[in-house]
């Protein structure tokens, strides 16, 4: 079968390439051999952001490259890398939370609700928002909101108040789920269980059954029910 | 409107329509000799063109997963007389190679342990396997669930091939890893009441699996990784080992870097090494799509063997049973086990199950492969291949309305890029290549046969036998990252390292010579080749 051939515009240069593909699998295709722009090709890592825009429209339209396809006649660039700041901190010293982010990212203040992060984002998050409820105080929400950030830098690239969302985000969440939420009773009991040994014995004495005898204790194994 | 093509849409019918009476379905599991007898028959581990013997170093005479074999009967890509070893670009206690979650949370315990570190990676840091897992880590943390099941699950998953005090360590350290991630801030799931959540994994008696969402390991990565910026440790990105460096004694002193966006190579002096470079499946074992990162071409294993470590259990690949299928552009893209641990069942073409859907992955691979190949009720796409369908759906039905949107946001996500909606319909799926199971022999102290030199993750041997349970490597890479730092950090108190040497290399290209083994390769390769054949050509190299 004759393959369809589109056109692509990578960074400026005409192409073509069979339909169908991914932007990754296309620049890969035309004789592209990645070093950056490329992590996981499966949408986790975020080595991948690229801004593309289609003929006779303004609208500049974001992808991640592995996992987005091509759409005839679009030009696209990648933005494997944008510069950023992270803060550095110690969890285990933070006392209050909303003093420390106002310290180690005082400009999240300048935060001006455009928007433009929403519409950077390809995975749909709305930056804006965890951002707000960051600044309001409201861990869980912020925690909640921004989880799914695969940290590609793409809202920084937009913000127009020079923020980088993802960072805060990672922080807000780090300090939520280490202080905010409790630790469960059963992994202290367990833990407490494991370092004084309690197991070890019947560990050690299943170690040393012949591979007949854990076989046959194998397949003995009563299962929990689904 | 559906998301799959007209041709394809009949067979979902018929799955809607079994739905009532699978649901109240037992499919009995297999007893451990009905398991083998299956594996033998239909795992591609026995196509007889699956595995070669490799004719040269510490494995020689064993039979190895055959693109690995080719690729350690390569020359060294390094030219050892052209290098100075004089200029030495960095002096450090500890080299980390790698950075995963294992050479991460290596790092971060040597560096708390008060070692110099450097870690050394190929792409970014956590541009790995690691950021890519779905479900979750494995832990005996549960009331009713206590290490010795987990012994016994992760020894019988491994076929009883399992080195057994790794085992033992593994089981031991596993919740006490899970307290550590959650002190450093991993958002686990949790019930209201702030215990964890806990799902099945296939061949795990209890629920173990401890998750964030669907996408585990992009926050333990995240995390990990935000400490060790936040603890200053060292990086260097872009700067994969290509070779290892040994002293006069064959000691472990370093390792050559090369950074791949300038060609520039650098000497690294360290009294330690940890490799953790992951894994295999950028050379697509056996030709099968895969689950890995860009960067899983077993770097780690070519340059430890050539140093002189063995290899262990590398003739068994693991191939998890769902792979996408479909839509093309996910083809092998992993879809995790605890769509299955959470209730979805594996569908062939006339509506019907055909395995219990929580055994082994080697199990539930197999029989797929048997009900598409050899008893051909595979569903046909449109472009010639076949598949199996897992049952979606089935997760908000046996649990609540929300559950798909809660626990599986990614695959939602994923495939709602292409207008399939896994709440409404199934996913087509067919086994991929997902993880190693061998690799660089290591004891419980994550000692390699070569001294000073440490193997951590997926890039080791022996913990998993020859067949990992899902939810035991992010468990792995933990337990091993720490002890491998922990022992690392003790050998270099002790130890002296003499002058730098590249003689292995050498003396690794006259052994290859004296058989006469010239097969044109040469290794590690660092980054699969995609390009195509018709431009290759025309680049003349
Ligand atoms: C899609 C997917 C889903 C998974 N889901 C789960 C799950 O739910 N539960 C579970 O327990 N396991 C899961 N696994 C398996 C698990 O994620 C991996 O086995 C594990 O994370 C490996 O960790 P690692 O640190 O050993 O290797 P990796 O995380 O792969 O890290 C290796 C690092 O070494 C680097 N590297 C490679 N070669 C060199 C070199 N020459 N020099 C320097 N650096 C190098 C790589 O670039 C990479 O950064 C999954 C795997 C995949 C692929
Ligand atoms: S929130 Fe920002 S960094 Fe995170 S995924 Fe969206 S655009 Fe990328
Ligand atoms: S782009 Fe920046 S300034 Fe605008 S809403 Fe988003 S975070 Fe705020
Ligand atoms: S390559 Fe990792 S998100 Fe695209």
């Amino acid at each position: 079968m004759e393959e369809k051939l589109v056109d692509i515009n990578v960074m400026g240069k005409l192409y073509q390439v069979p339909e169908g593909l991914t932007i990754m699998t296309a620049m890969e295709w035309i004789g592209y051999k990645f070093t950056r722009g490329c992590g996981c090709r499966g949408g986790f890592c975020g080595a991948c952001g690229t801004f593309y825009r289609l003929p006779g429209n303004y609208k500049l339209q974001v992808g991640l490259a592995c996992s987005t396809k091509i759409i005839p006649s679009m030009y696209l660039t990648q933005i494997p890398y944008f510069p950023s700041q992270k803060a550095l901190y110690d969890l285990d010293e933070i006392e209050n939370p909303v003093k420390a982010l106002l310290e180690l990212y005082p400009e999240i203040k300048k935060c001006v609700g455009c928007g433009a992060c929403v519409k950077a984002c390809p995975q749909n998050l709305r930056p804006i928002d965890y951002i707000a409820a960051a600044l309001r105080g409201d861990w869980k929400e912020a925690a909640e909101l921004s989880f799914d950030c695969i940290m590609c830098g793409l809202c920084a690239s937009r913000c127009t108040g020079e923020l980088v969302p993802y960072n805060i985000a990672l922080f807000v969440r780090r300090y939520f789920s280490k202080s905010v939420r409790p630790k469960p009773k059963h992994i202290i009991d367990r833990n407490k269980e494991i370092r004084e040994g309690m197991f070890d014995e019947a560990v050690k004495a299943l170690a040393s059954l012949s591979e007949e005898e854990l076989k046959k204790k194998y397949d003995l194994r009563e299962f929990e029910k689904l | 409107m559906s998301g799959y093509p007209i041709s394809i849409q009949e067979s979902i019918k018929k799955l809607e329509q079994t739905r009532s009476f699978r649901l109240t379905q037992e499919i009995p599991r297999l007893s451990f000799s009905e398991r083998e007898q299956l594996l033998k028959e239909c795992h591609p581990d026995y196509r007889p063109d699956s595995i070669k013997e490799v004719r040269v170093g510490p494995n020689k005479g064993e039979r190895l997963t055959n693109k690995l074999a080719d690729l350690l009967e390569a020359k060294s890509s390094l030219k050892p007389d052209k290098i100075d070893l004089q200029f030495i670009d960095h002096e450090v206690d500890i080299l980390v190679i790698g950075g995963g979650g294992a050479g991460v949370s290596a790092a971060l315990i040597a560096q708390e342990r008060g070692a110099s570190v450097l870690l050394a990676t190929k792409l970014r840091i956590g541009d790995s396997n690691t950021i890519m897992a779905e479900g979750g880590i494995a832990a005996a943390t549960q009331c009713n669930d206590t290490p010795e099941r987990h012994f016994l699950d992760t020894i019988g998953g491994g076929r009883f091939k399992n080195k057994k005090d790794l085992v033992s360590a593994l089981v031991h350290d596993a919740p006490l890893m899970v307290e550590w991630l959650k002190d450093l801030g991993c958002m686990f799931d949790t019930h209201d009441n702030g215990d964890f959540v806990v799902s099945f994994a296939g061949g795990q008696q209890r629920r173990r699996v401890h998750s964030c969402k669907d996408t585990s390991g992009l926050e333990f990565m995240r995390v990990i990784r935000d400490e060790l910026y936040n603890r200053k440790i060292p990086v260097l990105e872009y700067c994969p080992a290509i070779e290892l460096l040994l002293d006069e004694e064959g000691k472990s002193a370093g390792a050559i870097l090369k950074n791949i966006e300038t060609g520039e190579h650098l000497i690294v002096k360290a009294k330690a090494v940890i490799l953790a470079t992951g894994g295999i499946g950028r050379l697509h074992p056996c030709d099968f799509p895969t689950t890995n990162h860009y960067g899983a071409t077993a770097d780690g294993l070519v340059i430890a063997y050539r140093a002189g470590a063995n290899l262990l259990h590398m003739d068994h690949i693991q191939f998890h049973p769902t792979g996408a299928m479909w839509p093309e552009q996910m083809l092998g893209q992993l879809i995790t086990e605890a769509c299955r641990g959470n209730g979805s069942h594996l569908v062939n073409i006339n509506g019907d199950r055909f395995i219990n859907e929580l055994e082994t992955r080697d199990t539930v691979s197999s029989a797929i492969l048997r009900e598409v190949k050899d008893r051909g009720n595979g569903i046909p796409t449109p472009t010639g291949k076949e598949g199996i369908w897992l049952d979606t759906p089935l997760i908000n039905i046996r649990g609540d309305a929300g559950k798909l949107d809660r626990m599986f946001a990614g695959i939602v996500h994923r495939f709602n890029e292409y207008g399939i909606d896994v709440r409404k319909e199934p996913i087509m799926i067919f086994p991929t290549q997902h993880y190693q199971n061998g690799g660089v022999e290591i004891d419980s102290d994550a000692r390699t046969s070569v001294a000073g030199i440490y193997a951590a993750g997926e890039c080791s041997g022996g913990v998993q036998g020859i067949n990992r349970l899902g939810g035991n490597s992010l468990l792995d890479i933990f337990v091993f990252g720490h002890r491998s730092a922990n022992n690392a950090c003790e050998y270099v108190k002790k130890v002296k390292v003499g002058k730098l040497s590249l003689r292995h290399i050498t003396e690794y290209n006259r052994q290859l010579d004296e058989v006469g083994i010239n097969n044109g390769l040469t290794s590690p390769i660092l980054l699969p080749d995609y390009t195509r054949e018709a431009v290759k050509i025309k680049s003349y190299n």
